[in-house]
Formats: structure tokens, sequence, C-alpha cells
């Protein structure tokens, strides 16, 4: 089976994140970047269905010229093959936009699966792989828990907020995966020195065929008036617990009028 | 005045707290008509929703939309946005509640703005990002705006008026079947409130050191009929349940009253509690990051000082 998996280099996780004054978008240079997290079991996901079912696993991404290290690392895992999509004409693309290049990047290509992780650490919006889904008019399956193929049926557990729901589909069909899942693997030294030589296809939005008007800061379909940093909150007080530290707490709650 | 479409959250004919604040916020903007996708849809339900101020209750109870997941509920939302040329379309920034309003934002040509806490008369959306540290106003620009709530963010005021219920017979198509739902486990959560919408929220984190520490946890939740939550350390040991991880990979909360007991405080965890209005905090470690959010902490073992909590709030109800 071939299998996408669609990842994006975000700031780390430890960084102080903020806006550009200039742009309102994501400063992403004043951090490390660093492949998202949760992408990292959508990449195991594939792997491991991949040495299940034999097939190829390509990593697409869509982001500036240092998101390639981001690609690479995702290769190393032990994928077969990326996808670049590079075009400084993309900055700025909200996620409406952002799905119509993916969608492009990835259709035609016969997928069997599309994985996606279930949210990037730094917008968090969810929304990538549902977005994707309604593009290229696939079936659906997202926050999964559990994922199996017996031939070209899928069958996944889909977290609720009351538990999980089974679901099935046939391929293809697009995927977002919880950390749930499974337990991402390392690269292995040998994993690193192959990711060096495997092929990666760097493309623009004109490869795409994709109408400028669509895609950047310009197109997008909401705009930031404006943003402030929240007002640092006011130091608490912090005592240390000789014994009444229980009933203290209780106080300050009388005092607050939660009990 | 002009229609706001309300998608109400619920579980069965159990109406979701966000559902109310969702048509509070409703009211703001115009006049709000709730779509209820599925069964449940009883008299006292239709009742509750008017009595906070929705006029219509349109009903899709097929089991077109019950057994495929958000796909139905997409067409829907898109076809009432033609049919009805809505103001704005509110929904729950739930998993189902954010992928319906992103396939419909793309069905309808609408721009969408996630994860508001607030919804001005103008349409200006303020959002809360990077973990609570900033905060943004914007507006969708193209379309009709299509708004993802986060639950407990807006409070639900009462605002009385007669609901009518109203059957919807759209026709789903084929492509939003591809889906379909073989089995719902429910996993028991027994009698306290639902995480992300609950006023107060009880954690624990790795300090509990283990699945049966989450006992005095528990305990000091029921006492202030509170939900529990957890660290991601926590739960990836396997000592709670994982639907209940507070965090950036989990749920976000936003409740009243947040206490944290033995969780260091680590961005992971921040992001996903941050705007908590008071926050209160028991650590062994004085050095925890989490004591930097406290409005009240302790230094301390958690296993003394929690049960003694516990008992006092007990002895002063």
């Amino acid at each position: 089976m071939k299998i996408a998996v669609c990842v994006k280099q975000v700031p780390d996780t430890w960084a102080e994140k903020k806006l550009k004054a200039d742009t309102s978008t994501l400063d992403r240079e004043s951090a490390d970047g660093v492949l998202n997290e949760l992408d990292e079991y959508a990449v195991e996901q594939a792997l491991q269905l991949v040495e299940a079912n034999g097939g190829e696993v390509v990593i697409v991404t869509m982001g500036p010229e240092r998101a390639a290290e981001t690609l690479r690392k995702a290769i190393s895992m032990g994928a077969d093959a990326g996808i670049h999509v590079l075009d400084n004409n993309l900055a700025g693309s909200d996620a409406i936009a952002t799905s119509a290049v993916l969608a492009k990047a990835l259709e035609g290509r016969d997928f069997d699966l599309i994985l996606f992780g279930s949210e990037s650490t730094d917008a968090r919006m969810s929304v990538i792989p549902a977005m994707v889904a309604e593009r290229l008019g696939l079936a659906q399956v997202t926050f999964a828990q559990k994922v199996n193929v017996e031939g070209t049926t899928l069958i996944a557990e889909r977290v609720t907020d009351y538990g999980f729901d089974t679901l099935t589909a046939s391929l293809p069909a697009v995927v977002s995966v919880v950390e749930k899942i499974n337990e991402p693997r390392y690269p292995s030294f040998k994993g690193i020195m192959a990711a060096k030589k495997k092929p990666v296809e760097t493309l623009t939005a004109a490869d795409l065929g994709l109408d400028p008007s669509v895609i950047g800061a310009g197109a997008a379909w909401s705009a930031v008036a404006d943003f402030a940093a929240r007002p640092p909150k006011p130091a608490g007080v912090v005592i240390t617990d000789e014994g009444a530290g229980g009933t203290s707490i209780a106080d300050y709650l009388t005092t607050s009028k939660f009990i | 005045m002009s229609d706001v479409l309300v998608l109400a959250e619920h579980h069965e004919s159990e109406i979701r707290k966000v559902t109310f604040e969702l048509i509070t916020a409703a009211r703001a903007l115009g006049t709000p008509v709730v779509l209820w996708l599925g069964t449940g849809c009883s008299d006292a339900a239709v009742a509750a929703l008017g009595s906070f101020g929705a006029t219509k209750i349109l009903v899709a109870e097929s089991t077109d939309v019950t057994d495929h997941p958000v796909v139905p509920g997409a067409e829907i939302v898109a076809s009432l946005i033609g049919s009805m040329q809505p103001v704005a379309v509110l929904v729950a920034s739930s998993a189902d509640g954010k992928e319906i309003a992103a396939r419909s934002a793309i069905k309808s040509g609408c721009g969408i703005i996630t994860d508001a806490v607030e919804i001005a008369s103008d349409g200006t959306v303020t959002q809360s990002i990077f973990g609570g540290s900033t905060v943004v106003h914007s507006r969708v620009t193209h379309g009709t705006p299509i708004v993802t709530v986060r639950p407990n963010s807006i409070t639900a005021s009462q605002s009385a008026a007669t609901a009518v219920k109203e059957n919807v017979a759209i026709a789903i198509s084929d492509a939003a079947k591809l889906v379909s739902v073989t089995n719902r486990n429910v996993v028991e959560k027994g009698a306290r409130p639902e995480l992300a919408e609950a006023d107060v929220v009880v954690s624990g984190g790795r300090g509990v050191g283990g699945a049966e520490g989450f006992g005095v946890i528990e305990a000091l939740a029921d006492s202030l009929n509170a939900a529990v939550g957890a660290s991601r350390a926590a739960t990836d040991a396997g000592w709670y349940p994982h639907q209940f991880q507070v965090g950036q990979t989990g749920k976000t909360v936003s409740p009243s009253l947040y206490i944290a007991n033995g969780i260091s405080g680590a961005i992971q965890h921040r992001a996903g509690m941050q705007t908590s209005k008071v926050v209160i905090v028991v650590n062994k470690d004085a050095e925890a990051p989490i004591f930097e959010l406290a409005d009240y902490g302790v230094v301390g073992d958690l296993f003394t000082v929690v049960p003694q909590l516990t008992e006092e709030i007990t002895k002063r109800k």
C-alpha cells in the first residue's frame, strides 16, 4: 500500500511562542523548528502498516526552506521519499489555503492512506485533515487511537468525548491519529544516513497548478485586527506545609467563596 | 433580525452546557436558530434551548446523520448556510464541532476561526492562544463567519423565547457516507461533570505516583463536585485514562478553579489550563514551574495536604 504522511515543522514545544508585529503571523525564526510531535505518531503508524502489508511511505510537508530538515527527520524514521511544497508566496496561508495546497500535492498519486497527527502544537486548530478529506472527496477517519487495514477496508477507533467509536471505511482514506496509538521509534543511525539519499521532490505552487489568488496571506478568509500579550498574572501566595497546608487552602477557598 | 445558526452539542437528549453558551453568544449577533443533529431532541430539550433564546430548533435525525461521523453534519450546515443566509455559524470547539465547521467552511466558501473565547456584536472574535499568553482579535473576511467557541469561555445567560421545533429533510450525498460507525463505546464517566465544561477541575500528575494515588485526587474532586484531570505524565504512565488528559495534546480547560496536584507545570500541561481563573497548586518541589501560575500554592506532600483539604471542605459545607 502507498501511504502519505503530512507533517509540519513547528516551533520547539519548550520555546516561548510569539506573533510577529508586522504580519500577525507566528514568529517561526525565533525558535528552533521541530517535527510536530503528533506527526511522529502518524509516521510511526504508516511505517507499522507498511511493515505489515508492504508498500511505501511518502512524507509530505509545506513550509519554508528550513522545513526540509523536518522532512528529513521524518524520513529518517524509515520512510521512502518526500515531497516539499516550498514557495515564498505560501507564507501567511490560512488553514483554508493550506488544505488546498496539501490536497493538490496529494491528488493523483494513488495514495491508499493519507495520515496526519491530530493537531499541530502551534496553531492547534485540528481542522486540516478534515479540510483535505473534503477537498479530495475521501473518507475521513480522524482522532484515531487504533488503525487496522484488512484488504481495502480500514477499521479504526475514533476517540470521542464519551469514549470511542469503531469506524469502518473503504480505502483510500484520510486519517488523523492521537498519541495514544503507538510509541514512535527514534531514527536509527542507519535511518539517518539513508534519509540523506531518499528522493525528495521540491514543488512550487505553480508546479501544483495552484491559482496564486488562493494562497498566501492575501488570500486568507480571516484577518487579525490586533493582538497583545496577556498581562502577567500577579504572583500568588506560596506557603510551605508545616502541618496545616490543606486547611490553609480551605481557608483560601472559603475567602474566595468556592466553599 | 438576522439568523445566527448554532450547532447544538449534545449526547442523546443531554444538552451540553456549551450549547447554552453558544446561544448566549449568538443573541449578541442576531436571532439564535439551533441545529440539532441526531436523535434525542425531546420537548424538554426544545424548552431548555428556548429558555436561552433559541427561536427555532432544526432537527435532522435520520440514520444518515447518526450512522456516519462529521460529514453529513457538514453537508447540512453548508446547505443551511445557503438557504438561511445566517449572519454567522457558531459551533463548539469539540472534535466533531471543529471538523463540521472545517468542512462546511470549504463547502460554502466561508472563513473559519477556531477556539473563540468571546464574540463581540460586530463579529470580532477574541482568541487566547499559545497557552493563554497572547490575546488575538480577528474577523472572518470572506463569506459567512464560521466560529468555533471554546467551552466554559462565555457565561450562559437565560433569555426566554418560545422555541419551535422543525424537521429538516436535507438529502445526504453518498460521498458523505463513506465512513460508518459500527460500534459506539461509551466509557462510564460516573457522576462527575464533563472535564471540558466543569467549573472546578482537580488534577494529578507525576507526583501522584501511581493509579492508586488518584484515589485522593478523586476524593478531593468529589468534595467540590469537580471533574478529575491528569497530566500527560500520568496518562502516559497508564495511571489515569487518556480522555482525562489536560494539556497540549489533550483537553483544554478553563474552569473557575483549577487545583494542580503533583504536576510540575511543563508547557505541555500549562497550554491546556493556563486560562483557568483561579489556580491552586500542591507540589513537593518548591521550584516546580506550576507555582508561577498559582494564586495559592502549598509546597508539601500531596498525600498529607490533599486529604486534609478534602476533610476541611467536607466539614465546612
